[in-house]
């Protein structure tokens, strides 16, 4: 119930924050653009209709979440608001969820606000409707749901701008520490092989969740793949979130 | 009498900068608040009060001592179960309007139906909101943004009611009305902690007081006990008569017109000003005994320290 009312505190908030908008703004004249984009191409069309509307999901849902995630924790200690919030008989855990759980449904709505205008294009385009799309959407989704997770971690703990910088340097690693992988099979085994591995396992793999490349050039998908990417989301998301509240429970709101 | 709150021994060092430099904030405060009093919480600004609040609501961790609300200590979420708060300078959600802000509070608090709203509307009521109730906070003023907060602190029906610095900010009127609240808690067996550096208004309300200054509590007490009742001297306004005629008396302190405030120290001196006006065909326009104040003993107290 607490959870609740404060997720729905951070919805209303979220709503109203112009960010969301001007970037929802952005990502629409992105996936209008793919189209003219298919226009000069020579070859298949639809592929880069496609292309190009996954990647602007991807990109502005991600922007969403790292610039409105960022400023989550930050806003309510600055603007003081805090003080009557936990002042009342609340865990500082139910905060934080409350938080988590507020942003992550303005994300889903964006997602879903942005799927429809890209279902919407692509259907103008080809009279049909590839519903393994939204499988690749989904798996957006869930990376932007770590993405959230990521910069509400920061958020407790430093300002805006350097959890922005922090969060953006975590999705960069992410999207390339597969290479790491590569590199661990060309390494000999011994220490530094270990390292590579310690290293790979920590950082994140955003890749796990990118089926783009499958939906769009109609390759199959084994299910298991998709349970153990699903799997890796929500157990990296919540060691994510373990961690804030780790961080954020003891802290002095001066 | 039960007690409410209690702080044993509190310390709460801050650290600041780069490298971190410790500053102590408190040092080693303790004090009770009795059920039902108005307890007042008194010292100049940076004295600790604030950090001293923050700690009693787990805002931040005291480093050493112990804090018990309701016999519970005040690290469980539990004991903030019957406290209602008002922070100093309220900030609250800008976007939200007065009753959006109240009803947001009252879900986390577990209110709801017909009982929610009701309690809503009691609540704007007795702080005057009623009518700016659909207005976004952004738009309140500070006055205003102080007596919503105070509804939200009474949300739950606290049991304890703290207070910090409720009066800054306010208007003559709001500061009556605000005291006029306070009082009322009381009367309805709440128990009211309150801090200020404006001793007239813990002066007029509160049952006993307790003074920080530097991180430590200099003194505390029933107020009756604090303030001695010895008349420290006598205000005489007198018309007519030039000041110079009373100065083996008393100390002359201002002359406007033909009028002259007049100090006499010693009780003896007073029945030899009446007489003395009298003769010379003045008049005594008032005559007023000024007893010890809280602002006296609070002065002493500083500049001792």
């Amino acid at each position: 119930m607490k959870i609740t009312a404060i997720a729905r505190n951070t919805f209303k908030e979220a709503k109203r924050d112009r960010v969301l908008y001007l970037l929802f703004f952005f990502a629409a004249i992105c996936l209008l653009f793919s189209r003219f984009l298919a226009l000069l191409t020579v070859g298949d069309r639809v592929k880069i209709i496609k292309d190009v509307g996954l990647a602007s999901i991807q990109l502005f849902g991600m922007l969403m979440a790292i610039l409105m995630g960022t400023g989550l924790v930050y806003k309510e200690i600055d603007k003081k608001t805090i003080f009557t919030l936990l002042a009342k008989p609340i865990h500082r855990v139910e905060f934080l969820l409350g938080k988590f759980l507020g942003l992550v449904l303005t994300i889903f709505i964006m997602t879903v606000l942005m799927a429809i205008i890209f279902l919407l294009i692509l259907f103008l385009h080809t009279f049909t409707i590839e519903w393994s799309i939204l499988l690749a959407i989904l798996y957006i989704f869930f990376e932007l749901c770590l993405m959230t997770a990521v910069a509400l971690l920061f958020s407790t703990f430093t300002t805006p701008i350097l959890a922005s910088l922090y969060s953006l340097g975590f999705y960069l690693i992410g999207h390339l520490s597969w290479s790491l992988e590569m590199l661990i099979k060309k390494v000999k085994s011994g220490a530094g092989r270990a390292i590579l591995r310690l290293l790979y396992i920590v950082l994140p793999d955003l890749e796990n969740f990118n089926f783009k490349t499958e939906v769009v050039h109609h390759l199959p998908i084994p299910t298991k793949l998709l349970g153990i990417s699903f799997f890796y989301g929500l157990v990296y998301t919540a060691f994510l979130l373990i961690l804030s509240m780790l961080i954020f429970r003891r802290r002095d709101f001066i | 009498m039960a007690k409410v709150l209690e702080l044993e021994q509190v310390y709460k060092a801050y650290r600041f900068g780069f490298i971190p430099k410790k500053k102590q904030i408190l040092k080693g405060v303790s004090f009770y608040v009795n059920e039902g009093e108005i307890f007042g919480y008194l010292g100049p600004n940076g004295a600790g009060k604030t950090t001293t609040i923050k700690c009693i609501l787990n805002l931040i961790f005291p480093d050493a001592g112990r804090i018990t609300i309701f016999g519970e200590d005040s690290l469980k979420p539990k004991a903030r179960q019957r406290v209602g708060f008002l922070p100093e300078n309220p900030y609250f959600y800008d976007y939200l309007t007065g009753r959006e802000f109240l009803t947001f509070y009252a879900d986390l608090l577990g209110l709801h139906g017909q009982s929610k709203i009701e309690k809503i509307a009691y609540l704007l009521r007795l702080v005057g909101m009623e009518r700016a109730a659909d207005l976004q906070l952004r738009k309140y003023s500070r006055g205003m943004l102080q007596r919503i907060g105070l509804a939200q602190a009474l949300l739950n029906d606290p049991a304890l009611v703290i207070l910090d610095e409720p009066m800054g900010g306010l208007d003559p009127i709001g500061r009556k009305e605000f005291r006029d609240i306070i009082v009322n808690l009381k009367k309805e067996g709440k128990t009211v902690f309150l801090s200020s550096h404006i001793l007239q208004d813990i002066e007029m309300i509160c049952d006993r007081v307790a003074i920080i200054l530097a991180g430590e509590i200099i003194n505390q007490g029933y107020l009756g006990d604090l303030i001695s009742e010895k008349v420290l001297y006598t205000e005489v306004t007198i018309a007519g008569l030039p000041a110079a005629e009373f100065n083996h008396l008393g100390e002359s302190v201002s002359t406007s017109g033909n009028r002259v405030l007049l100090k006499v120290y010693e009780e003896s001196k007073i029945d030899q000003v009446i007489s003395l006006v009298q003769q010379k065909k003045g008049k005594i326009i008032s005559l007023m005994p000024r007893t010890e104040t809280l602002e006296d003993i609070f002065v002493n107290m500083v500049k001792n320290q």
